[in-house]
């Protein structure tokens, strides 16, 4: 949780956005996020993002969802209460592998939603700052955060050169903090100092 | 870059030596499995030529499934399963001999329905008989395979043609459109044939007291994720030899996620077909499984199971082996020895009975293999490999996963 500096950039098209994101990267400027309407196919690489490990994540709650569903259902069938159904051996493992199927999905799902959410530090009642209004409407938005090696008025011309428009420098909390969706308040950002200034 | 396919001549060699090796293995068989041993001489064309050719039909199932969905990605290499697909008129022809010989050369311990004393003391067969019965068995043949090969041919003839047109966006949406209407009326015939009754007709009748609706979809789903493999073999080879510029890892990708997803898919409809008869416990559909699951094919029962489901699986499941064209390599062979395999299993415990080392079904196999590489080596040649006129070229070119 700190509060940060910051130049940010309205791009219009993402044919002008990606060249710039990449000559970000190559300037040495640290970028901050790109905030963008709609998912942008390969923007992730541009950007230098790792791979997520959100598939590794889901692998791993869909075995446990397995092991669940089975352990529990062959402890019930034969451990606590052996009923004869059918004449069906008390291990039927034909007649299991439907739950134990739905139970890997299901455990593999909300795993990776959660996991997801938590990556993204996505929750209700969770609020971080819009840098833009227009980010999630139809402007693309690059935040690149100022640290005490750069020049605001530098990264201002970069930006301008590279296509952006209405660049402005701001003082917004980077991280998140806890408030109500209705209510337009930064608590850090009148309380604390910045770190960076 | 290398555009025109020219045939290597170790490929033309590879391909004659599996051919000779079939043959001897024919000839062999002819003389090793006489009069009551004859069941497994014909046993074993049975199964490799249904297989063969229906791995290669699923070719042509790929493309008009493709050209339906509107499919940009597959056009840069759209040339191979059109290739492949232009075996299937000669595969064809070896099955229909092969049925044909079956069933009015009275081969009763393969189709016991064909011995008409079965069938008049049999209330199940004669019950069966509008449909168990030779003529309607020839015409629906005769059918299913003469359209399969019209429209595989039609596809082929089309997409050449196309070489020749120029560049221009009415010439562009006629073919779309063209390719859309026949690869429509292909899919209908494709759906009511191996979708259907083909698979019923073929190899269900073997068990002819046993019925199975999932039978015929079970049968589809086995060769159609081998044709997959058997494209991304063809894809891999040319790719390494320097051909199809245009085919990346991206298309590599793809063809990796089908390979995962339709092995899931087999495995689903395996599941389906057993999981009722195993339930409900009737005698008369738990028949099929007897032999099979608490008889001497017991160990290739879960062995299909282990190499047509859990191997792909869990091999697979990582996005690095789906773009390394080695693993891509390991997986396909796999996939189509496997599913090789599960023919065995379907046609052997309820004809040859006993299980036994398959170096005659083998053979066969690995004749129909060298067959198939001939074919389609041939195939390639015969036109460029990349389709320049097709109006998805460019978005095949930059395909990104």
């Amino acid at each position: 949780m700190a509060v940060k500096n910051f130049v940010v950039g309205l791009f219009d098209d993402e044919a002008v956005l990606f060249p710039a994101v990449k000559k970000v990267r190559t300037a040495g400027y640290k970028l901050h996020d790109v905030y963008t309407p709609f998912p942008i196919h390969g923007l992730d690489h541009a950007m230098g993002l790792r791979e997520t490990s959100l598939h590794t994540a889901g692998f791993i709650y869909g075995i446990t969802g397995t092991t669940t569903a089975l352990s529990f259902m062959s402890w019930v069938f034969n451990v606590d209460w052996p009923l004869n159904i059918g004449g069906k051996p008390h291990f039927p493992l034909p007649a299991f592998i439907p739950i134990t199927f739905e139970l890997t999905v299901l455990f593999a799902a909300v795993g990776m939603v959660m996991t997801f959410c938590y990556l993204c530090q996505l929750m209700p009642g969770v609020k971080k700052h819009i840098f833009h209004q227009r980010q999630t409407d139809d402007k693309f938005v690059m935040v690149i955060e100022l640290t005490d090696k750069t020049n605001a008025q530098e990264v201002k011309n970069f930006l301008q050169a590279n296509g952006a428009h209405d660049i402005e420098e701001q003082q917004a909390e980077a991280g998140w903090w806890f408030g109500r969706f209705d209510k337009d308040d930064e608590p850090y950002l009148r309380k604390v100092k910045t770190v960076n200034a | 870059m290398k555009d025109q396919f020219v045939v290597p001549a170790r490929l033309k060699k590879t391909s004659f030596v599996l051919m000779g090796v079939g043959l001897l293995t024919l000839l062999i068989g002819l003389f090793a499995f006489k009069n009551e041993n004859a069941t497994r001489f014909w046993a074993g064309l049975l199964q490799n030529s249904s297989f063969f050719l229906l791995i290669t039909l699923a070719s042509t199932f790929f493309i008009a499934a493709t050209t339906l969905a509107h499919g940009g990605w597959q056009i840069a290499f759209r040339r191979v399963p059109e290739a492949i697909s232009m075996a299937v008129p000669v595969l064809a022809g070896i099955l229909f001999l092969v049925v044909m010989i079956l069933v009015f050369g009275g081969k009763d311990d393969i189709y016991h329905w064909v011995n008409l004393h079965h069938v008049h003391e049999d209330p199940v067969l004669t019950w069966k008989a509008p449909f168990l019965n030779k003529s309607f068995f020839t015409i629906a043949t005769v059918l299913t395979l003469g359209l399969w090969i019209f429209f595989t041919i039609k596809l082929r003839n089309m997409s050449k043609e196309e070489d020749g047109w120029d560049l221009k966006p009415e010439t562009g949406k006629k073919i779309i459109w063209r390719n859309t209407v026949v690869a429509g009326g292909f899919l209908a015939i494709f759906t009511l044939s191996v979708g259907s009754t083909t698979p019923w007709m073929w190899l269900m009748s073997i068990d002819a007291h046993w019925f199975s609706t999932m039978y015929s979809w079970y049968t589809f789903a086995s060769t159609w994720v081998s044709g997959l493999a058997l494209i991304s073999l063809f894809v891999v080879y040319l790719k390494k030899n320097g051909y199809l510029p245009y085919v990346t890892e991206e298309h590599l990708h793809d063809l990796g996620k089908f390979l995962f997803a339709f092995s899931i898919f087999w495995t689903y409809l395996w599941f389906s077909q057993y999981m009722l008869i195993w339930y409900a416990n009737m005698p008369e559909e738990t028949a099929y499984f007897q032999p099979r699951v608490w008889g001497q094919w017991r160990p290739i029962f879960f062995l299909n199971l282990l190499i047509n489901f859990i191997t792909p699986l869990l091999f697979l499941m990582k996005r690095d082996t789906k773009r390394n064209y080695t693993a891509v390599v390991f997986i396909a062979i796999v996939i189509i020895a496997g599913h090789w395999l599960d023919f065995w299993q379907m046609v052997y415990p309820g004809t040859v009975k006993e299980l036994q080392f398959p170096w005659y079904e083998m053979g066969l196999g690995l004749g129909f293999v060298g067959l198939i590489i001939y074919l389609v080596s041939i195939n390639l040649t015969k036109a460029a490999l990349v389709p320049k006129n097709h109006p998805y070229l460019k978005e095949s070119i930059i395909h990104h996963t």
